[in-house]
């Protein structure tokens, strides 16, 4: 991969890339990915969400998940930025806290490949026992 | 925010929040006047008459999670800080412009940060919405919009990983070539 600094270089990359889309055919049915929220409000900006974002998006790659990363505004934990929610298929999304690049791999490992709850989870909704069994 | 990748990042969620389709980043850099402008511009839903004076008040905000809205404060603060400003025109129905000129004589001046990484991670995790990116140093520019970058890229999506890290080079790439050249 050589320099890359026109667009004729960007052209010239894109037969490579072309060859390597079929991940990006599911996202047609997002709700078949791992969804990933990443708050990018100012707290979450100043906090380092940036880099969490780009952490997320390289290695789920590296790792081959189909996934789909997105920011989202303030989600309204503030104190514990930065804070991401996670959607796996199937699944109520959970917020998880305080997160930087060693938080997002263990988040990776366990909770995505093995759905394995890690700490750092910030309560969103709660269901009470009534409502369960109408469910 | 310590730098000004952190403002773009942050106004453009403005702007995002304001449902635009086509956002414009422009920076304009001066040596002679020793001028920074940064000017973010979107075609979003804008800011209200009666709000546009008091929103760079920390407590007035359209966000509804909260009552403070820190960004443009924060923003306004900074630019400040230099001997700059911080200038916001809109208009309902027609979008919003943030315009904050810094003094980049003076030591409080934020440095750039990371502007390709920010403007490749924008481009790749927005993919409905139109970016320009200029960066003009002393007359001398460079543009590149995401307009160009579709059309080269033919059906290769932006939010492919390895594209979003080819832009952040390519845009990084010309941004050095542009400061190192010696007038």
């Amino acid at each position: 991969m050589g320099n890359v600094k026109t667009l004729a270089d960007l052209r010239k990359i894109k037969e490579d890339l072309q060859g390597k889309m079929s991940l990006r055919e599911k996202s047609d049915h997002p709700e078949s990915l791992v969804q990933i929220r990443v708050a990018m409000a100012t707290c979450g900006i100043a906090s380092g969400a940036k880099q969490v974002m780009e952490f997320f998006i390289d290695e789920f790659e590296k790792r081959n998940i189909p996934a789909v990363v997105t920011q989202t505004g303030c989600m309204g934990y503030c104190f514990a930025e930065p804070t991401i929610e996670v959607t796996l298929p199937g699944q109520n999304p959970v917020v998880f806290g305080y997160i930087d690049t060693r938080k997002a791999d263990e988040i990776i490992e366990k909770y995505v490949k093995n759905g394995e709850l890690v700490d750092g989870i910030i309560p969103v909704n709660y269901e009470t026992i009534e409502t369960k069994r109408e469910a | 925010m310590k730098d000004l990748a952190m403002h773009i990042l942050d106004i453009v969620q403005n702007s995002i929040a304001a449902n635009a389709t086509e956002i414009a980043i422009l920076m304009d850099v001066q040596s002679e006047s020793q001028q920074l402008v940064l000017k973010i511009s979107d075609n979003g839903r804008g800011i209200p008459e009666n709000m546009l004076e008091s929103v760079t008040d920390a407590f007035v905000t359209s966000r509804t999670t909260r009552k403070v809205g820190l960004g443009l404060p924060l923003f306004k603060m900074n630019a400040e800080r230099t001997g700059g400003a911080l200038m916001i025109e809109s208009k309902i129905g027609s979008g919003t412009s943030v315009k904050s000129i810094f003094r980049t004589s003076h030591p409080d001046c934020l440095p750039y940060g990371d502007i390709a990484g920010t403007m490749a991670l924008l481009i790749g995790t927005n993919q409905n919405i139109e970016f320009n990116f200029s960066f003009t140093v002393n007359q001398r520019s460079y543009a590149i919009s995401t307009t160009e970058i579709k059309q080269t890229l033919d059906g290769v999506s932006v939010s492919e990983p390895r594209v979003i890290r080819l832009l952040k080079e390519m845009i990084n790439e010309n941004m050095l070539d542009l400061q190192s050249i010696k007038t």
